[in-house]
């Protein structure tokens, strides 16, 4: 029993790995904008995607190596981090000061406009990730098993993490972020070049995706053109669980979601799967409306 | 960007898309085409399986329409799109019932879309065949209504014998895609026929269609010491399923349906499928002449190995070729009873004869995966 | 009732049995199934309206009522109502007896949504903004997942309006004079909600909840009647469908639904009953209008969606509403 329950907290902090950087993308952007970029899961397909035909065009198809895997993710990334910027200056730029929600109609938008060009482009059959990491299992104790590639995955992904907190929180463009998430305006009038910092945010969240594309292709290693549609939606809830706009909040957001599903799919039923998610979320939202970390803002009258 | 110029790509693209909406290809020279509409996914969350039966109905129909087509006419398919949406399928049905006043109607693989759609040809008293919805209420919906695969209650309980007989399990568990009617209902046949025969099911798990991760309910099942695992789902997910049940130390055989025939399974699950057991319509190793010129003729022309969906889309465009011919005539009526006259027709999935239900009654397979390929390993009889 | 009232009440009847007599027989189904969607579409697109719109709440949950209302009345139908239908059928004219049946299927649908609506509007209406959104979008999920769970209504199988011990009881609606006489009266109860003088603290709530607070409008009480109303049409709207389709399975009220209805809001303009019943009009016709584009259809509606959103950041008609002067005028 004990050994099962270590297994299911293995399999639920290496999938939340995923939901966390995911989550990252949509707390960074939604901080700075108030914008839910219900895009972001799309980039993450595309990410995978990308991964998939570098992957192939390196040779690495039979061949594993670390390094294929770290230029599988850099051109990943590259890939990424254009279209996250295509889509920014595209789609929600010219909307800056239009009412909140027409950016929102934008982003379901650029959504189903990628999964249908990507099941055009892609095609709609499900492709095989190949493995850029021989998969053996380095943990072996009794029934519980850990892969080395569950561990790079999840090392990767606090690798990652980790640079994202020093970037936000010891840079030059960091503390302009902060600045422009505090108040865009004030920004603006201390000399914070607003647009280019709103770009780069997009541009980071859009890198973080990818990576989680090209993770989520080693550890689970079957993508598709409609693949980002859930893992979107859940690293959503991910980050309001966290506390929409909170970094750290986002990260343990989506471990915190990976466990739970794992555990309700383990213990429970994996019928509810879904359901207790989003359970759980409206009693912690309840309870605490804005998410475990976010703060409360009183509003002024 | 400026505004103008989107004012002006927008009024651009809806004139060419009304333009293109309206309107059919002008009359080419020769004898008039038979009209066969065909409703199927060929996007959204199950488009790969509309895609194969729309290619493996197009082979078949470019064959016949080669050797002369019948009854002096060829045979043209118009093919709508339904989006994998449960009411898009009926109205796609209608368009094509109602607005190209088809012949016949051919479609869909699930059999919620078949049950949206039935009824519509139904009323409008024209002949559907449905390549591969399995759900026995799909024929039940009228005199109209035929389909050219099994039924789930057959298959369930081919592979419960097989489980129980073949394999001596005792104790099996059950892992279905919960979302899947087809899975469902498989389930369903293979735990009340396992049971019947003494045999207990140890867990029954679920997933949804378009999950990665099942290691959850994986070790879940670990934990009941099952003899084997019954997964009775779609390629789109066996072999990710068989991988991680490897990698969890899980090595009792995984049993499945139809659903598993594809190259995707092997490509997806490699060294972990191999071991495994599946029902089938047809042994794609087989030496039957019809199995051999369709498997050459369809990796030539789509650069692919046929999956299931495409063997059912070539079988069902087969039968109504075959029943047209029969009944000399495209009258609706007279077409249906060809149809469900249709005796011992060869097909590539088997010798196909319609029961009284208008269902395709026909042997089934069992195959092993063995060194990368689908083997032939049994025959069950259909009953 | 005023004479006017009368009349117009009168003119709108004879319109609709109008169209309810003629209108099947004159066009071809695959249309009129298309006309019927486009209706059933603008039941869900204003009564959204009244939350997202006009009380300024941000709902994106709407297909989970509709979900409750579907299969309520499907289940009512098939297991009570078939029945019933089959004796009426045998004391009254086809017709009457019909409309006799159907208020009871939609009121089935709607109650049950509107009760739904109550005990989800409760709690998620102390939440804000996307927090609100998130909550709504989690209950409609939840929803749908439980209504998967249910056999008596099919599960994955999904759900056919047919009662097999009742052949002669044909469950289906056929013509238009169901679903858009739906149409007509959420568009005056929505109108007169919110365009009539005690309608203003909709707004109130919208442009100030703590101003609005402060001259003495119970927001909360304000807040959860809008979104009661919203959820019984968006149950009527589900009824609809279900009794139009057929055939009704859980995949037609994934969150996608709920999605498309708040595009229809916001596409239409927030705050506009017209635009969005256009947008609503507009947007479900397309798909089918773009059928001869193949497999670039959704390609071109998802570039139509975008370019629209950046042509018009307000929605197609902003906060206005085309000519309701006539509609004010008879029923207001």
């Amino acid at each position: 029993m004990a050994e099962d329950l270590l297994q299911q907290l293995v399999n639920g902090v290496a999938w939340g790995g995923i939901y966390a950087l995911i989550a990252l993308g949509y707390t960074m952007v939604y901080g700075v904008l108030k914008l839910i970029n219900f895009a972001h899961g799309e980039v993450y397909m595309v990410g995978a995607m990308t991964g998939y035909y570098a992957a192939r065009s390196f040779g690495l198809a039979g061949a594993p190596s670390l390094l294929g895997l770290v230029a599988t993710l850099a051109a990943s990334m590259a890939v990424c981090a254009l279209l996250a910027a295509i889509i920014e200056r595209v789609a929600y730029r010219p909307l800056r000061s239009a009412p909140r929600l027409a950016p929102l109609i934008t982003a379901i938008g650029v959504s189903l406009l990628l999964q249908n060009l990507g099941q055009l482009v892609f095609g709609a059959d499900p492709k095989f990730f190949p493995p850029l990491l021989e998969s053996r299992n380095v943990f072996e104790v009794g029934k519980l098993s850990v892969s080395n590639v569950q561990l790079a995955v999840l090392g990767t992904a606090i690798l990652l993490m980790a640079a994202l907190q020093w970037i936000v929180m010891r840079t030059r463009f960091g503390r302009a972020m902060r600045a422009v998430s505090f108040d865009a305006q004030a920004a603006a009038l201390m000399g914070v070049p607003v647009d280019r910092v709103i770009l780069g945010t997009f541009v980071l969240g859009a890198v973080l995706a990818a990576a989680a594309g090209v993770l989520v292709g080693l550890t689970n290693p079957k993508i598709d053109p409609l693949m980002g549609v859930l893992p979107g939606l859940k690293a959503f809830v991910a980050a309001v669980l966290g506390g929409i706009g909170n970094i750290p909040g986002a990260m343990v957001g989506g471990l915190l979601l990976g466990v739970i599903e794992t555990f309700v799919s383990g213990y429970l039923s994996s019928t509810y799967r879904d359901a207790i998610a989003f359970v759980l979320l409206i009693a912690i939202l309840l309870y605490k409306p804005t998410g475990l970390f976010g703060t409360t803002q009183t509003e002024k009258v | 960007m400026s505004r103008r110029w989107l004012v002006g790509g927008i009024g651009a693209i809806a004139v060419v898309a009304l333009a293109c909406g309206s309107g059919r290809e002008g009359g080419a020279a020769g004898p008039e085409p038979i009209q066969v509409g065909h409703y199927a996914s060929l996007t959204g969350d199950t488009a790969t399986f509309g895609q194969s039966t729309d290619r493996g109905l197009r082979m078949k129909i470019d064959e016949i329409n080669a050797a002369g087509g019948v009854l002096g006419r060829p045979i043209e398919i118009i093919t709508e799109d339904d989006r994998s949406i449960t009411e898009e399928a009926r109205s796609a049905a209608q368009k094509l019932l109602q607005r190209d006043q088809v012949v016949a109607l051919l479609g869909e693989v699930a059999s919620s879309r078949s049950l949206a759609a039935a009824p519509e040809a139904q009323r409008a008293r024209i002949p559907m065949i449905t390549p591969a919805s399995t759900n026995p209420k799909v024929t039940e919906v009228g005199d109209y209504i035929f389909r050219a695969c099994f039924i789930d209650p057959f298959q369930g309980a081919v592979m419960a014998k097989f489980a129980r007989e073949t394999l001596g399990a005792d104790r099996v568990a059950i892992l279905f895609d919960f979302k899947q009617d087809y899975s469902v209902g498989l389930a369903d046949f293979f735990r009340k026929t396992f049971e019947a025969s003494g045999g207990t099911i140890v867990a029954d798990e679920r997933y949804t269609s378009g999950d990665i991760e099942f290691r959850a309910q994986l070790t879940k099942i670990r934990a009941t010491k099952p003899d084997a695992i019954f997964v009775p789902g779609y390629y789109t997910e066996v072999g990710l399923i068989a991988k991680q049940a490897r990698e969890l130390g899980i090595d009792v055989p995984l049993l499945g349906g139809d659903g598993w025939d594809s190259s995707k399974t092997l490509e997806i699950g490699g060294k972990a499928v191999e071991g495994n057991y599946f029902s089938n319509h047809y042994a794609a190793d087989s030496d039957r002449p019809e199995v051999v010129a369709f498997v050459r003729a369809y990796r030539e022309r789509w650069g692919e190995t046929p999956d299931a969906m495409a063997v059912l889309g070539y079988d069902t465009g087969g039968i109504l070729a075959d029943a047209i011919a029969r009944a000399g005539s495209t009258d609706p009526e007279k077409l249906r009873d060809a149809i469900a006259a249709t005796r011992n027709y060869p097909g590539v999935s088997g010798t196909i004869s319609m029961d009284e239900n208008r269902n395709a009654r026909k042997d089934a397979v069992v195959m092993k995966i063995r060194d990368g390929a689908f083997r032939y390993e049994q025959t069950v009889p259909a009953f | 009732m005023s004479s006017k009232r009368v009349a117009a009440f009168a003119l709108v009847a004879i319109v609709l049995l109008a169209l309810d007599a003629w209108l099947p027989s004159w066009l071809n189904p695959y249309y009129a199934t298309i006309v019927t969607r486009i209706g059933i579409a603008v039941v869900a697109a204003v009564s959204l309206q009244l939350v997202n719109g006009f009380t300024g709440q941000f709902s994106i949950g709407h297909a989970g009522f509709m979900a409750v209302g579907a299969y309520t009345s499907a289940a009512f139908s098939v297991y009570v109502g078939a029945g019933w239908l089959e004796s009426l059928l045998g004391l009254l004219p086809a017709p009457l007896a019909r409309s006799l049946f159907y208020p009871l299927v939609l009121a089935s649908g709607g109650l049950a949504a509107a009760v739904a609506g109550f005990v989800v509007g409760i709690p998620a209406l102390r939440l804000r903004g996307d927090y609100l959104a998130i909550a709504t979008l989690g209950f409609a999920e939840v929803i749908r997942i439980a209504i998967l769970n249910v056999d008596a209504v099919g599960g994955a199988r999904g759900f056919s309006i047919h009662a097999a011990e009742h052949p002669a009881a044909d469950l289906r609606f056929e013509g238009f004079g169901a679903v858009y006489a739906v149409v007509v009266v959420t568009i005056v109860v929505v109108a007169r909600l919110v365009y009539s003088s005690g309608g203003l603290s909709f707004r109130a709530v919208r442009e100030d909840e703590v101003a609005a607070t402060s001259i003495g409008i119970a927001t909360t009480r304000i807040k959860v009647e809008a979104f009661v109303v919203a959820s019984f049409f968006a149950g009527v709207a589900g009824a609809l469908f279900a009794h139009s389709e057929g055939y009704v399975h859980t995949n037609s009220f994934a969150f996608l639904r709920s999605f498309e209805i708040v595009v229809f809001v916001v596409l239409g303009g927030l705050g506009s009953i017209t635009g969005a019943v256009l947008a609503a009009a507009v947007l479900t016709a397309a798909p089918e209008l773009l059928r001869g584009l193949g497999e670039w259809r959704m390609v071109l509606y998802s570039l139509l969606l975008i370019g629209t959103m950046l042509l018009r950041p307000q929605g197609l008609l902003g906060n206005r509403e085309i000519d309701l002067g006539w509609l004010r005028k008879r029923f207001g």
